[in-house]
C-alpha cells in the first residue's frame, strides 16, 4: 500500500497571501488608479469636485509644456518642456547627480582605507559609527536644522562673513545655486556613510586568495584596488547607483523643510523644488488630482527609464571586466 | 611587496605616514557628522539674541526657558511635540509588527514550500522593490479617500505588511540560518505547519527579524512624506510633521525655541542609534550584499 501524502504546497499559497493581497490593494492597485487619474480631468473648486471626466492627454500636455490658457477649456502650448513639473525633474537630477558622485568616490576611497590589510586604521568602528549617524537621523530634522545654521542670521553664515568667506550681505537663502548646493551636501553628508559601510561589506566579501595570488605576482596595493576590488565591486556599485537614482528622484523630506516660503515652496524662486515637492503642490495643495497623477506617471517613466539605462550600461560592461579578472 | 621601497625602514616609515593622515582625514569627516548636532545642542541653550550673534561653542543656561517657550507656541501646531511622538509611536509599532511578521512569513513560505507560483511570486517581489511608494501617492490619496480611511492611521500601518526588501533580507538569512531538517522533524513531530512557523521557525529568524524590526520602525517614524500627504486634522500630526510645522511662520522669529524643538526630535533616535549601532551597522552590510 502507498503512504498516503499531504499536499504542502497550499500552505505556500495561504502564507503567502496576506502579504500579497496587501500589495494588490494598497500598492497596486493605487499605481493603476494614478494611471487611470492621469487620463481624466478631476480636481476641486470651491469645494466642489469636477470629474472625473476623461480628457485624453491634455493631462499631459500641462504637465510636459508651458501652455496658455485660451478660455473654453481650451489652451495653447507656448513652449514644450518648460513648466514647473519638467524643471523639478530636471532639478531634482541635478541635485541627485552632484550629491552621488563625490559620495560614491568617498565611500570607495574610505572602503579601501578601512579594508587596507597593510596600512590598518585603528579606532574603525568609532569611525563608522560615527559617519553612519546622520544617515539615521530624521531627515526632516536635518533639513530644518541646516536651515537653522545657513539662514540669513544663522551662525555658519554669520560665520562665512565674518572671515570673509562670502560678503556681508551674501544670503544663501536668495541664492539658486547655493540651495542647491547644500541641499546636494546634505543628502551627500547623510548618504556617504551608508554606501561606505555597504562597500566595506562587499570588499571583505571578495575571495581572499585573489589577493594573495596578486601580491605573489607583486601588484602592488594600487593595482590590486584598480585590478580586482574596484571590478569585483562592480555589481554593488551597480545596485547603489540604481537605487539611489530610485530614491534620488524620490527626493522629498529634505528639500521641503529647507528653502521654502511659506506654501512650502522651493526656493529662491521655484529653483529647490523637487518632482515630488511639486506632486504634493498640485495634489494635496492645488486639489488638481489630474494633473498630479499625470505628473506622478511622468516621474514613474523617468524613473523606470533612468534605472534601465543604469542597469543596461553596466550591464554591458561587466563580461569584459570579469575576463580580465579572470586572465 | 618590499620590491618598492629601499629599506624595510623607510617603508614601515611610509606605512606610519600613511595611516596618520588617513587617521587625521576620518577624524575631520567624524568632526564634519557630528558638527551640525553639537552647535543644535549649543544654540538648544542659549537665548535666541545670542544666537543671532555667531557661533558658540559654550553652553548657555536658557534651555528650560526655550523648552517652556517651545511648549507655549507649541499650542499653535496643534499638537505637542509630545503627542506628535506618540502618534509617530502610534504608527511605527503596528507597522513595524506587521511589516516583520508578514513578510517572514511570505519570505519562509517562499524558502519552504514547493508550488507552482513559488518563482513567480519571487520574481514579483523582486521586481516592485524598484517602484517607489512616492509615485502611486495619489491615486492612494484618492483609494483612501474613496474607502474612508483618509485622515486616519490606517493607511501608514496596513501597507508596511508588503515589504520587498524585508522578504528580501530574511530570505536571504532563511536560505544560510534554517535548515529544512528542523521543519520536517516539528512536521513528523504532528506539528501544524502554521504552529511550525511560529514555534520553531520564527525563533530562529530572530536576530535578522530584529535588524529588520530596527530599519523599519526608523523608516516608519521618519517618514514625512505619506502621512504630509494622508493626515489633514492638525491634532493628529506625527513627528516628522511637527519638525514640518517648526519651519512655519509662528516659530521663524525665534531660534532658540527651533533648536530645542529640534533636539527633541532627534533624541530618542539619539539613544536608539547608540544602544543599537552595532546592529545597525551590521545590518547595513548584510542588506547591502546583494549578489
Amino acid at each position: 500500500m502507498k503512504k498516503k501524502t499531504v499536499e504542502y504546497g497550499k500552505y505556500g499559497y495561504i502564507f503567502i497571501l496576506p502579504f500579497f493581497l496587501v500589495f494588490l490593494v494598497f500598492q497596486l492597485y493605487p499605481l493603476i488608479y494614478t494611471f487611470y487619474l492621469s487620463f481624466v480631468e478631476y480636481y476641486e473648486k470651491d469645494m466642489k469636485m469636477v470629474g472625473p471626466k476623461f480628457n485624453g492627454l491634455k493631462n499631459f500636455m500641462l504637465v510636459l509644456a508651458n501652455t496658455k490658457p485660451l478660455g473654453g477649456g481650451k489652451y495653447e502650448i507656448v513652449k514644450w518642456f518648460d513648466n514647473h513639473t519638467v524643471m523639478a525633474i530636471k532639478q531634482t537630477l541635478i541635485i541627485w547627480v552632484i550629491n552621488f558622485i563625490p559620495q560614491i568616490l568617498l565611500a570607495l576611497l574610505l572602503a579601501s582605507w578601512f579594508t587596507d590589510t597593510v596600512v590598518k586604521l585603528k579606532g574603525q568602528g568609532a569611525f563608522k559609527v560615527m559617519m553612519f549617524m546622520p544617515n539615521i537621523i530624521t531627515a526632516s530634522s536635518i533639513a530644518v536644522l541646516f536651515y537653522s545654521l545657513f539662514s540669513n542670521q544663522g551662525p555658519i553664515t554669520l560665520f562665512l562673513r565674518k572671515v570673509g568667506i562670502i560678503s556681508q550681505d551674501y544670503n544663501f537663502m536668495e541664492k539658486a545655486g547655493a540651495t542647491i548646493g547644500i541641499i546636494a551636501f546634505m543628502q551627500f553628508w547623510m548618504w556617504y556613510g551608508n554606501s561606505m559601510i555597504v562597500l566595506i561589506a562587499g570588499i571583505l566579501g571578495i575571495n581572499p586568495s585573489l589577493y594573495e595570488a596578486a601580491m605573489v605576482d607583486g601588484a602592488n596595493g594600487r593595482q590590486q584596488f584598480y585590478k580586482i576590488t574596484l571590478p569585483l565591486l562592480k555589481p554593488i556599485i551597480q545596485f547603489s547607483l540604481v537605487t539611489s537614482a530610485i530614491g534620488g528622484l524620490q527626493m522629498y523630506d529634505i528639500p521641503s523643510l529647507f528653502n521654502v516660503n511659506a506654501s512650502f515652496i522651493g526656493g529662491p524662486n521655484y529653483a529647490s523644488e523637487t518632482i515630488t515637492m511639486w506632486i504634493k503642490q498640485l495634489g494635496f495643495t492645488a486639489h488638481n488630482y489630474g494633473t498630479a497623477a499625470a505628473a506622478s506617471i511622468v516621474l514613474f517613466i523617468v524613473t523606470l527609464a533612468i534605472s534601465m539605462v543604469f542597469f543596461i550600461v553596466t550591464k554591458e560592461r561587466e563580461p569584459k571586466q570579469r575576463h580580465a579578472v579572470i586572465r | 611587496m618590499a620590491k618598492n621601497t629601499n629599506t624595510e625602514e623607510s617603508y614601515s616609515a611610509q606605512i606610519r605616514a600613511k595611516k596618520i593622515f588617513r587617521s587625521v582625514i576620518c577624524i575631520l569627516l567624524c568632526f564634519m557628522s557630528m558638527f551640525p548636532f553639537y552647535i543644535m545642542i549649543i544654540n538648544a541653550t542659549l537665548p535666541s539674541a545670542d544666537i543671532q550673534k555667531g557661533i558658540h561653542l559654550i553652553p548657555g543656561t536658557s534651555f528650560i526657558k526655550n523648552f517652556q517657550n517651545l511648549m507655549k507656541k507649541a499650542d499653535g501646531v496643534g499638537t505637542s511635540v509630545w503627542s506628535a511622538m506618540f502618534h509617530s509611536a502610534l504608527i511605527a509599532v503596528p507597522a513595524t509588527i506587521l511589516n516583520i511578521y508578514i513578510s517572514t512569513l511570505t519570505a519562509y513560505a517562499i524558502s519552504t514550500y514547493q508550488f507552482k507560483l513559488k518563482n513567480a511570486a519571487h520574481s514579483f517581489i523582486m521586481a516592485i522593490m524598484m517602484i517607489p511608494a512616492q509615485v502611486s501617492i495619489i491615486g492612494f490619496m484618492q483609494f483612501m479617500m474613496k474607502i474612508h480611511l483618509y485622515d486616519t492611521y490606517w493607511p501608514l500601518i496596513i501597507p508596511a505588511c508588503a515589504a520587498p526588501t524585508t522578504y528580501y533580507f530574511m530570505k536571504q538569512y532563511i536560505s544560510q540560518a534554517l535548515s529544512l531538517e528542523i521543519i520536517e522533524a516539528a512536521r513528523i513531530d504532528g506539528s501544524a505547519e502554521f504552529a511550525t512557523f511560529n514555534k520553531i521557525a520564527l525563533p530562529l529568524m530572530k536576530p535578522a527579524m530584529s535588524t529588520q524590526a530596527i530599519f523599519a520602525f526608523i523608516g516608519s517614524w521618519n517618514n514625512l512624506y505619506t502621512p504630509s500627504m494622508i493626515l489633514f486634522d492638525t491634532h493628529k500630526k506625527t513627528l516628522p510633521m511637527f519638525i514640518m510645522s517648526l519651519r512655519s511662520e509662528q516659530f521663524r522669529a525665534d531660534y532658540g525655541i527651533i533648536y530645542v524643538g529640534l533636539f527633541l526630535t532627534i533624541l530618542p533616535i539619539f539613544v536608539v542609534y547608540f544602544a543599537l549601532s552595532k546592529y545597525i551597522i551590521a545590518g547595513v552590510a548584510l542588506g547591502g550584499v546583494k549578489e
